[in-house]
């Protein structure tokens, strides 16, 4: 997230400088409107899942988390998740390169396309992926109900975030610094790998991360194919819904918790993975 | 620059799609009728959907009903109970289990006396049946053939759908009738959820599953079946000789227009019940004249006697007592039956 503001923000920062007093009236007007909206949209909810959560008490909420079938929904969850993002992570620089440094016919239409997990309602996503890769698949691919139909949801929603994030910064390389890699006898891999991919590890590290977030949180693309058996393809998102169900908020808050707490810290460690490998290049 | 701001068009417009998304399916609220009569609110659990507009255009051509506009939400029974307590204006509401009504109770917006009527508060009734795929390929017939090993079964969920909880109570209670102790229904349980391939959320996403070509067996409810009949669905469906009466409640708020007792009167009413009957759900007092059932087994008689039919009070003596029995998060014997079932494998 950090890394597609940079330029932004980057750019900003050199144009209107503060003064040494502190903000001018209008950006000072500006931060206010930014932290308010954020304050109601982000801040407050979250913080009111963390005060539900600690409702129960700490041992109400290590109860809940170590529950058998819980923790199986977490390790699920989070496992799956970060393997979909390692594969995005590839697949989607992949994409992006294509897109960006290739002419071919259909172009212009992948490029649409790509978005369509974006821009799909998630509960038909799961109607797709159930009818494609279901009992009646037309490809004989049938992985209903097992932790195969829970990767390929989370692959299915989480594909545009590494194209769109790594994209409009592969469009804005300057070509020239690989051409003068070349010319200096440097390889095709040692290029892409001592020019090419430092200016592009922000971008991946932010759209991993988007990606790992929302594979985390997702539900409506998998309930169909996945099943939700207990301990086998049950993820988290469920276990919350089953919470709720029974009116035990502590509880399904708890998890949430859990869940918010394992994003940061992803978060967290993509962008300092992220410094580092930028600081090297 | 365009590239970026395509994407960040991109993401906006799918960001307003995926709240459309998730909004639609909850409050597709929606007015019917029209005119001066007065306006109830009317918050349901979706699948009555079809037979309460029925019932509305019914009751608009007597005296009462005349220009009465509904503004009705419809959603999962449990989602609806929780966004009344949250303050989702409601002047008559229509659950699928009778704890969605309590709730409402326990937080003073129903009167206590709600269940007090003819129907102890209950407004629609139904059955537990088994749906299967077009012709029985795999001859399923009673309780015993969903145990047998090799035959999938998809259940909706009971921890995170209240209205699957009817399907784990037939399953259980079935066993009790046939004479059985508590100890073989549990054994009996355990061996149906080894079957079970799949628990989706909801009653919703179970039939989609089983349409999806999932499993052999669907638990599904009686009028379900008949009203995917009547939508052109292809599957059979079975009623066993031992099912439980699934009966959802219905109960006015206590600050409702003066209009609403009249609805629920209408709705209690033969000409109501018909036309649930009709919609297939079973009538819940005696003497309703319904002609043909389209969808039904048989459409002349499309609700047979079912020879033991277990019910919340006879078998259960209440829905309170067997919530804590069977469906506590942590110790609920199906709770903890699910929960097994997952690590045989």
């Amino acid at each position: 997230m950090t890394a597609t503001a940079v330029p932004a923000s980057g750019a900003a920062r050199t144009r209107r400088p503060a003064r040494a007093g502190g903000l001018t009236r209008t950006s000072g007007i500006g931060l206010g409107i930014a932290m308010s909206w954020f304050s109601l949209l982000v801040l407050i909810p979250l913080a009111a899942v963390v005060a539900t959560a600690a409702e129960g008490g700490w041992s109400g909420f290590w109860r809940t988390i170590t529950n058998e079938q819980t923790a199986a929904a977490i390790r699920l969850t989070v496992g799956t998740s970060a393997l979909v993002t390692a594969v995005n992570v590839v697949m989607g620089t992949l994409i992006a390169w294509v897109l960006v440094r290739d002419r071919f016919f259909g172009k212009r239409a992948l490029e649409v396309l790509i978005d369509i997990p974006f821009a799909l309602p998630t509960i038909v996503a799961g109607l797709v992926l159930l009818s494609l890769y279901g009992p009646d698949s037309p490809l004989g691919v049938d992985v209903a109900n097992t932790r195969s139909a829970v990767f390929l949801a989370f692959l299915f929603v989480t594909l545009p975030f590494i194209v769109r994030t790594v994209q409009p910064v592969l469009a804005e390389l300057d070509p020239e610094a690989e051409e003068a890699a070349a010319s200096l006898g440097a390889s095709r891999f040692t290029t892409f790998r001592r020019i090419v991919l430092p200016a592009l590890t922000p971008a991946i590290a932010a759209g991993a991360a988007l990606s790992f977030a929302r594979g985390v949180s997702e539900y409506g693309s998998l309930v169909l194919l996945s099943g939700n058996l207990p301990m086998r393809t049950e993820v988290t998102s469920v276990r919350v819904l089953s919470s709720i169900e029974n009116d035990n908020l502590p509880a399904a808050a708890s998890v949430a918790t859990v869940l918010l707490v394992i994003s940061l810290l992803v978060i967290l460690a993509l962008d300092l993975l992220q410094r580092r490998m930028v600081r090297r290049g | 620059m365009t590239h970026r701001t395509r994407a960040v068009l991109a993401t906006f417009v799918a960001g307003l799609l995926v709240l459309a998304g998730c909004s639609s399916s909850e409050d597709d609220s929606g007015a019917e009728g029209g005119g001066s009569g007065g306006k109830i609110n009317l918050v349901g659990f979706a699948v009555p959907e079809a037979a309460n507009k029925a019932i509305a255009a019914e009751w608009a051509k007597t005296e009462d009903g005349k220009g009465v506009e509904f503004v009705s939400s419809y959603g999962a029974s449990g989602d609806q109970s929780r966004a009344v307590v949250s303050g989702l204006p409601a002047d008559y509401v229509h659950f699928s289990v009778t704890s969605d009504v309590t709730r409402l109770v326990d937080e003073g917006l129903v009167d206590e006396s709600w269940d007090d009527g003819p129907t102890k508060g209950v407004v629609s009734s139904s059955i537990v049946v088994f749906a299967v795929r077009e012709g029985n390929p795999k001859r399923i017939q009673t309780w015993d053939d969903l145990i047998q090993p090799g035959i999938e079964i998809v259940t909706p969920n009971p921890a995170s759908s209240g209205a699957a909880r009817w399907n784990a109570l037939a399953a259980w209670g079935q066993v009790i009738e046939a004479g059985g102790s508590e100890a073989d229904a549990e054994a009996y349980l355990e061996k149906f959820f080894a079957n079970v391939v799949a628990l989706p959320s909801s009653g919703r996403d179970a039939t989609t599953a089983f349409l999806g070509g999932t499993g052999d067996v669907l638990m599904a409810y009686e009028n379900e079946a008949i009203l995917a009949h009547q939508n052109g669905e292809k599957f059979d469906y079975i009623v066993p000789d031992t099912t439980m009466l699934i009966e959802n409640p219905g109960a006015i708020l206590k600050d409702a227009t003066p209009k609403a007792q009249k609805w629920l009167d209408f709705v209690l009413s033969a000409d109501g019940q018909r036309q649930f009957a009709l919609k297939g759900f079973r009538p819940v007092i005696d003497g309703v004249e319904f002609g043909e059932v389209e969808g039904a087994n048989d459409p002349s008689n499309p609700y047979p006697e079912v020879k033991h039919l277990l019910t919340v009070d006879k078998d259960f003596e209440s829905w309170e007592a067997l919530s804590d029995k069977f469906f506590d998060e942590e110790n609920g014997v199906v709770t903890k039956i699910i929960a097994a079932s997952g690590k045989g494998e």
